[in-house]
């Protein structure tokens, strides 16, 4: 039988989920360096040891609301397409394998943008919002 | 095709092209001077290498192309064939052919390209051996030449056991219709074999252009007795000789003893040849020594850290360690900046032959001067100077230079000389591009650049020459009038400007109508790491390239004026219109502060002036540039980012497009 194994984070009251093959670290967040006339979503960058990383706001990308970093705040950065990028989430929960029979894709247009999510995976009765990366960030155009 | 052999794939791209090149660069030699063995050689062995790793890999175009092109250099290398310019040009079009194999390779397309042709003119020089070389060699030496598709015709008939005749004909003095025996003499001739070439030509013998001779060049199996007899059978006709040229010369001992001690001298050249390649060198990804440079990035952050510990704690103990440290990595960091430079002599090398190519096309005789090839530039440079040079390359052959004829009209060297230099000049690397053709004229500039709408009457009037020749640069504007094949194709010297511009360096040309052009090229040797003042926008840090500043001022509220809604500045009398940074950033906008001071930096772009308005002036530093990545490329005004001592990142301004 099939699964996948998630890094499982909270923003605002939800629970998402990515895939472990895309995450490269977690870390604490750092001075970010703001661009001026990048798309609005994008914090900023960071220094991650040398390398300066894009930083995504996904509370803006989402269209939620800003709130203050909190201690448990990180900065998950992925690779995608070769490419670092580091997203902003409230606090990273644990890392999760769910059988791949356990993932649906619902019809989601209440709660959130349905473009980023891929599907809903189920595990121990919790509900995970798998992310759509490349839609967040705007690489399929 | 698994990684190992894309590595392998890589690895062979890479070297065709360096053989390639290698032949390109032969060739052009040994045109200059076919007897040149060593450079024979060179060819050869490239030519062999390229071969075997063509078959290896299993690409069997280039594997038969290069087979064929060895056995015509073997023959050319034996003396049984002789070099000539026709052969120069089939090797440069077999040179041409493999190249463009190599780059469908690389570029993952697969489809076949035709070389049958090739092929054949190759099979068809080498087949020239020296017995049948001397027949057309005599011919040469009676002033007759034979083209590609006779030469052929001939050396096919001989491989059939033709015989080669020259009968020379006379036609009596008396005869009324010269023509028509004439005319009976090439029937008869036809009915016995082929006729190659007469002298004077078919069509002037039937025009009666001639006098009471004629010759003609035949191949035919009957004998030469049988031939005379033939044409004696015609009335006024007389057969003044028939000369079948001389087959299979032996050479003489002496030449053979010459041949000895060529080849001698070839295993001497070569045993040279292989003592020259014991300096190894290793082919290493460039992607891998950016990383390296990152690393090395991160060390001299981390060591200003523990300076700064070292510091604050008073840990004396530390002191000898972390000099050790900071004297290593500087050290690390020139080495790894080292590693990065490469001889500008790679975007040189393809223009030889590049020139060549043009000149002959273009019907000019040019001679071309390439010097200090071993200049260093950092790769990022290099990879971008290319196309720059190219065109400013082509427009000297196309524009600047004049015709033999045209030159020698001009009481001038019949050759023109077009001179690519470069050097280095303290932080930077010089390059020019010199012709010494007809030059620019000043009188055409302005009038076109008045013509074109690129500057008013006034505007020029307060130019001097020089400035005017820099007209030369802005958009739109081409002197000539036909659109060529080869430059100005509407786009111009301003494309080749905003190339050099956005590779910080700049462009510069003098002229002398009449005597040449000089284009100079002055470029940073290196665009990772550069010279920066830092500056403070309200609480932002951003970097701003020092090659772009002109100064920095310091203004107070009461000095700010506005000009139709502009703020400008007096800065020695003229007017300076300023930009507040935290508008261009887009930061919340503040409102001027009476009691503050500003500091201005006056920037340029081309032309124009600029005073940047920021908070603070935090210093001047050298910061290493690195790229803020796929997702943010082409945001207007930003160059790239900098990571600084305090491990923040600052962005980089970039003047050319900020505003």
């Amino acid at each position: 039988m099939k699964e996948i194994q998630v890094v499982a984070f909270n923003l605002a009251k939800e629970e998402y989920a990515i895939d472990i093959l895309a995450v490269q670290e977690i870390i604490r967040p750092t001075a970010i360096t703001r661009v001026p006339k990048a798309p609005s979503y994008i914090e900023g960058v960071i220094n991650l040891r040398g390398n300066v990383v894009p930083v995504v706001n996904l509370r803006h990308r989402f269209g939620l609301k800003e709130e203050e970093q909190t201690e448990t705040s990180r900065v998950i950065i992925l690779i995608i397409n070769d490419m670092k990028i580091g997203i902003t989430v409230d606090n990273v929960t644990e890392v999760i394998r769910i059988k791949e029979e356990d993932i649906e894709v619902p019809d989601l247009s209440d709660s959130l943008d349905q473009r980023f999510v891929q599907g809903v995976g189920k595990y121990n009765g919790r509900l995970l919002l798998l992310l759509d990366l490349e839609e967040i960030l705007e690489l399929t155009t | 095709m698994n990684m190992n052999m894309n590595e392998y794939l890589n690895l062979f791209l890479e070297e065709s092209r360096e053989h390639l090149q290698n032949i390109n660069e032969g060739l052009l030699k040994l045109e200059q001077n076919p007897q040149d063995e060593e450079t024979l050689n060179e060819i050869f062995r490239s030519a062999h290498t390229l071969k075997g790793m063509a078959a290896t890999m299993g690409y069997e175009n280039i594997a038969e192309l290069t087979h064929k092109m060895e056995n015509l250099l073997s023959k050319l290398r034996e003396f049984e064939v002789e070099f000539t310019s026709e052969i120069g040009d089939l090797f440069f079009k077999c040179v041409d052919s493999l190249d463009l194999m190599v780059e469908k390779i690389a570029s993952g397309n697969n489809e076949d390209h035709d070389i049958s042709d090739l092929v054949e003119l190759l099979i068809y020089y080498e087949q020239q051996d020296s017995s049948q070389r001397n027949i057309l060699e005599q011919d040469l030496e009676e002033n007759i030449d034979f083209n590609e598709f006779e030469e052929k015709l001939i050396t096919q008939g001989l491989n059939n056991n033709f015989n080669f005749y020259k009968i020379t004909v006379e036609i009596a003095e008396d005869c009324v219709m010269k023509g028509v025996r004439a005319f009976m003499v090439f029937r008869s001739l036809e009915e016995i074999g082929e006729i190659i070439k007469s002298i004077p030509s078919t069509q002037e013998i039937e025009d009666e252009i001639f006098d009471n001779e004629f010759s003609v060049f035949i191949l035919s199996k009957n004998s030469s007795q049988e031939v005379k007899e033939l044409l004696g059978n015609i009335t006024d006709v007389t057969v003044k000789e028939i000369i079948s040229p001389s087959l299979g010369d032996i050479p003489e001992t002496n030449q053979l003893e010459q041949l000895a001690t060529k080849t001698d001298n070839n295993t001497k050249n070569k045993k040279d040849n292989l003592n020259h390649k014991l300096s190894q060198t290793v082919r290493v990804d460039i992607g891998k020594l950016d990383n390296l440079m990152n690393l090395v990035g991160e060390l001299v952050i981390n060591k200003t850290r523990l300076e700064q510990i070292y510091k604050t704690n008073d840990l004396s103990a530390l002191n000898e360690t972390v000099e050790q440290i900071d004297r290593i990595t500087s050290e690390l960091q020139n080495v790894v900046m080292n590693v990065r430079m490469v001889p500008i002599d790679q975007v040189f090398n393809r223009f030889p032959r590049m020139v060549r190519d043009l000149a002959k096309e273009l019907g000019k005789d040019v001679n071309f001067i390439l010097e200090g090839k071993e200049t260093e530039l950092d790769r990022t440079v290099i990879d971008e100077i290319g196309d720059p040079l190219v065109h400013l390359i082509r427009n000297s052959l196309d524009h600047g230079v004049e015709t033999s004829t045209e030159r020698q009209r001009k009481g001038k060297d019949p050759t023109a000389t077009l001179k690519l230099i470069a050097r280095q000049e303290g932080n930077s690397v010089v390059i020019v591009v010199e012709d010494d053709g007809k030059g620019i004229s000043i009188e055409k500039v302005k009038n076109k650049a008045l013509e074109k709408g690129l500057c008013t009457e006034a505007e020029i009037e307060q130019m001097d020459p020089e400035g005017i020749l820099n007209l030369i640069f802005r958009a739109g504007f081409s002197t000539t009038e036909e659109i060529s094949d080869l430059s100005g194709r509407g786009v111009g010297l301003d494309v080749v400007k905003t190339k050099i511009n956005s590779l910080s360096g700049s462009v510069m040309v003098e002229s002398q109508e009449g005597e040449g052009t000089r284009f100079t090229i002055k470029l940073p040797l290196t665009l990772a790491i550069i010279q920066a003042l830092l500056v403070k926008v309200q609480q932002e840090v951003y970097a701003i390239p020092l090659a772009n500043i002109d100064e920095t001022t310091i203004i107070g509220e009461s000095n700010i004026k506005n000009i139709q809604d502009q703020e400008v500045m007096m800065l020695r009398g003229k007017i300076l219109p300023l930009l507040k940074l935290e508008k261009a950033l887009e930061l919340p906008l503040s409102s001027w502060d009476m009691e503050k001071e500003y500091f201005v930096v006056v920037v340029r772009k081309g032309n124009q002036q600029v005073g940047l308005v920021v908070n603070e002036l935090i210093g001047q530093q050298e910061i290493v540039i690195t790229s803020l990545g796929k997702l943010l490329s082409g945001i207007s005004g930003i160059a790239g980012a900098a990571i600084l001592g305090d491990g923040k990142v600052a962005l980089i301004l970039d003047i050319g497009t900020l505003f």
